[in-house]
């Protein structure tokens, strides 16, 4: 592979220029359009199916619990043009792991930086590009595994749209063998009144290799509104292992759709974990498709709401072949009025037996309205397997919250500490040290910002 | 497992199959149109509220999409047109065993009842076709002030009691299903128990269907008065049809305050009878309302027993037995509704899938606002026998605020080759050994059964496995 794609340049910025309403051209700023011809054909066909499919009503199964009235597209603009000042200033605090391969920043869809720390990429023949120059150099690699996997979760007409937007993002390619052992992190950025971003993370591992990516989404400033629309593709060769992490910190006025697939080949393990902190309203589709044999998906998630946000989380782990095992545990923790919903299936297709397949969901509920929806599922199709789901909801008990004081820690202290205990199985079960103790610094500045206490 | 041992454990459909001539006096036609309502009105000489209920009910009816949004697409083939409505043999409820004709007696013989009739009869409710025949209240129960006759004399003779609650705990509205039942019911128990009083016998209804394209909309009130307890059973068997029948039913049960009620079911339709079932509990202050729900037969089945819990500490339970097998689907779960502080409710289902069988457990569990101490328990364990069979789980829970606890727990497995080939050593065939791992997978739900009920309920399961011996 050339290391001319390895070369960082910046790109022109665009003169600033007031952004209209979400259009099928998508954001230009001003820029001739570098894509391809059958990139821009894609995107066209997916702003005609964005338009031509209905918003969702109550009557749709996978839209059931959730608030429709808060997804109210028509207030958000194409993504907003940043000022020399705000690069820069999102640059600087784009700081995320000490120690990484590589590093990404897009602010408001454009990318700000790109910087590569690592020589092992550059050695090994790892493409790692932003999104739409990896389109143009590698349209192979790219039309094969770009939103392959449709959307069956009910987000169809929201992935579509992504599709029809989509420019942003981190394109990797692991091949066969090469172990990448410092992540590799990408951080998009929110600004400006009522902007929008479409951030797409595509990930291909080949045989037999590894690699951890961190994604990381915030707000430039905490009381903007905005709506983000992400997609990402992970692909796993045989043998392949492959760790996503994605920290969701959007402002408590973002409008969040997400839109998660993984396909897990023969013998490889996939293991997501979502930390949710921000956003008004978010939903979240994660599909695994365990493909072939031996094949493995962890999914992870740690909710904090408070507020009144709503976390929709919906989840899919289809067992599409035999010998596949498949583990999910999402934990919410909830106050105020927030409300988290959880709809999760476990599907076995016929002939996929051995399978191993989990589910559980676990509420805490701190606040006396706040609501936790909970509907784990099963569909079986093949007689050999174990499977298993489970879902509870509760608050903290009244005996951990007095030992707790009896031995000398205040009430809001013992609650704190019941609630990070709570979440830190999840995040324990990334078993990577720096990744995991940035994401607990991130549950306890949740809990600091928060106006009142757990 | 194999498939020529899937055979061997399949259904002996040909035990149940009998049928004896038919012949009706009362007969509203084939298909729906207000004309059948009048009609069914007019034989029964109802009251006009209870004609306008019909009336507006079909409205509904008519007004409603199936659900199939959610629920088997297989529910578009009943044809609304091709069912008869309603058919009473010509005779109003009887007393006495002797009044009843010989050909019923026969039907009812084979299901085994004159035996029930002699060990502990407390009272029958007999539905052949669409109106009781056989309606026999023990002197004991009477005497203790027990109502126990069908709707028509219910609301009828006795309109203080039921009209009160009639359509209350399971709205017009409520599904299309219910719809229809309010829109045609016939036939059914209505049953008042006063405080205080417990019923010591269980009270019992066997429900038939004996016409080809006919189907049954019995309509069922059980009110328990302060205090008081009861204990109803329905069973169901029918002889195997040609075409599909349609069978839905409306039962309401109101616990007032203390009172408990257990609800029995042991449905036995046969593989070509849509199934599809309404039926809701509320319990008062400190009531307990129990749905024992075991489900074998019928093509589908769709039946979520619930019990609204309305007062402090009412208590509300589903324990259900599902078994699904080639051309079955049995989609059958529980509702718990809690509606007041310390209110505690269990679900327990267990489901056996077997040949291409479908079992389903839905389920809904809400706990809304401002409510303490309310918890919630359910398990359901799926057990699949062939590589065809299939199970699916759909649970939804809601919890709003702090002070209440809901779990829930989910698992699906086989029969373990281990325990099958320990038995095998022992000298047990494979179809044996198979069988008695089944019974063992419901054994723990079956003793819940009053004694007379596991029994059969047994003899069902066996009559089920009886292909698999030898």
């Amino acid at each position: 592979m050339s290391t001319a794609v390895l070369d960082f340049e910046e790109m022109q910025q665009p003169p600033a220029e007031e952004s209209g309403a979400l259009t099928a051209a998508g954001p230009l700023n001003g820029q001739p359009d570098r894509s391809p011809q059958w990139l821009r054909e894609t995107r066209a066909a997916a702003w005609d199916t964005f338009s031509a499919l209905p918003m969702p009503t109550r009557k749709d199964e996978h839209w059931r619990f959730a608030s429709l009235k808060t997804l109210d597209l028509s207030l958000f603009k194409q993504p907003l043009p940043l000022d020399e000042a705000a690069r820069n200033g999102l640059r600087a605090r784009s700081r995320g792991l000490e120690n990484v391969a590589g590093r990404m920043v897009f602010g408001n869809d454009q990318l700000l930086s790109r910087d590569v720390f690592s020589e092992q990429l550059r050695q090994k023949g790892v493409i790692w590009l932003p999104l739409e120059d990896a389109a143009i150099a590698h349209p192979d690699l790219f039309r094969k595994h770009f939103m392959r996997e449709e959307a069956i979760l009910g987000g169809k007409k929201f992935a579509a749209l992504h599709q029809s937007q989509a420019k942003a993002g981190a394109f990797l390619y692991i091949p066969r063998g090469v172990e990448i052992d410092l992540p590799l992190e990408t951080f998009h950025w929110l600004s400006g009144s009522h902007g929008s971003c479409f951030p797409h993370t595509l990930i291909v591992a080949d045989e037999m290799a590894r690699a951890t990516v961190i994604d990381r989404f915030a707000s430039a400033d905490s009381h903007s509104a905005g709506l983000a629309c992400g997609v990402n593709d992970l692909w796993l060769g045989a043998g392949a292992q492959l760790t996503y992490v994605c920290v969701q910190d959007w402002s408590r006025k973002t409008l969040a759709f997400q839109m998660n697939s993984t396909v897990v080949g023969r013998d490889a393990t996939a293991k997501a974990l979502t930390l949710n902190l921000g956003g008004s309203h978010i939903r979240s589709e994660s599909v695994s498709h365990l493909r072939s044999p031996g094949g493995r998906s962890e999914m992870l998630a740690v909710s904090l709401a408070d507020g009144s946000q709503e976390f929709d989380q919906r989840a899919f782990q289809i067992h599409e072949a035999p010998h596949t095992s498949s583990d999910l545990l999402y934990k919410n923790s909830l106050d105020d009025h927030s409300r988290s919903i959880f709809s999760g299936l476990i599907r076995v297709d016929p002939g996929a037996h051995q399978t191993d397949a989990y589910q559980k969901v676990r509420n805490l509920l701190l606040s006396d309205d706040a609501e936790a929806n909970s509907a784990p599922g099963l569909e079986i199709e093949a007689d050999d397997v174990r499977c298993t789901h489970g879902a509870t909801s509760g608050q903290i008990e009244a005996e951990e919250l007095f030992y707790l004081q009896s031995r000398g820690i205040n009430r809001t202290d013992a609650q704190r500490l019941i609630v990070f205990g709570f979440v830190q199985e999840v995040i324990d079960r990334l078993g990577h040290g720096a990744i995991t103790s940035n994401l607990s610094e991130f549950v306890q500045a949740k809990f600091k910002d928060s106006p009142r206490l757990p | 497992m194999t498939t020529e041992t899937a055979t061997q454990i399949g259904i002996d459909r040909s035990l149940g199959d009998f049928s004896y001539p038919e012949s009706h006096k009362f007969d509203a036609g084939y298909g729906l149109t207000p004309a059948t309502i009048d009609y069914i009105a007019g034989v029964k000489g109802e009251a006009d509220w209870i004609r306008e209920f019909r009336h507006q009910a079909l409205k509904i009816f008519n007004s409603k999409p199936m659900p199939t949004h959610w629920a088997s697409k297989d529910l578009e083939s009943i044809v609304f047109d091709n069912i008869r409505y309603y058919l009473a043999n010509g005779q109003r409820a009887t007393r006495s065993w002797e009044d009843v004709p010989d050909d019923v007696k026969r039907t009812f013989e084979r299901l085994g009842i004159p035996e029930q009739e002699r060990k502990f009869l407390a009272g029958v409710e007999a539905q052949f076709d669409s109106e009781a025949v056989y309606s026999n209240i023990k002197k004991a129960v009477g005497d203790q002030g027990v109502i126990f006759c069908g709707p028509t004399e219910g609301l009828r003779d006795h309109p203080e009691i039921f009209r009160k609650w009639f359509g209350k705990v399971i709205p017009i509205g409520d599904n299309k299903f219910s719809a229809l039942n309010s829109a045609v019911f016939s036939g059914g128990s209505f049953i008042y128990v006063p405080p205080g009083v417990k019923v010591k016998h269980p009270l019992q209804a066997y429900f038939r269907i004996n016409a080809e394209n006919f189907g049954q909309f019995e309509r069922t009130l059980i009110i328990a008065d302060e205090g008081s307890e009861v204990m109803y059973m329905e069973g169901c068997t029918a002889p195997k049809f040609e075409t599909a029948t349609l069978h839905s039913a409306v039962v309401e049960l109101v616990a007032l305050k203390g009172a408990k009620i257990q609800y029995i079911t042991v449905q036995n339709w046969s593989a070509n009878v849509f199934n599809l079932v309404t039926k809701r509990a509320i319990a008062h202050e400190e009531a307990e309302v129990k749905w024992i729900d075991c489900n074998i037969g019928s093509r589908l089945t769709m039946k979520y027993p619930g019990v609204v819990l309305k007062g402090r500490k009412a208590r509300g339970e589903v324990i259900s037995i599902a078994l699904a097998n080639d051309g079955q689907h049995q989609d059958t779960g529980a509702k718990m509704k809690h509606e007041a502080d310390e209110t505690t409710s269990n679900i327990v289902s267990k489901s056996i899938s077997i040949g291409k069988g479908r079992a389903t457990y839905r389920g809904r569990v809400e706990v809304p606002k401002h409510l303490k101490g309310c918890k919630n328990n359910t398990e359901c364990d799926a057990l699949l026998i062939n590589s065809t069979s299939r199970t699916d789980t759909y649970p939804a829970i809601t919890v709003i605020g702090t002070g209440n606890a809901c779990q829930h727990e989910a698992s699906v497995s086989q029969v373990s080759a281990e325990q099958i080939f320990y038995m095998q050593q022992r000298g047990l065939t494979e179809a044996q050994a198979m069988s008695l791992s089944v019974n063992g997978f419901v054994n723990d739900l079956v003793r819940q059964f009053p004694m007379e009920y596991s029994v059969e309920l047994k003899r069902l399961i066996d009559l089920e496995m009886e292909g698999s011996v030898g």
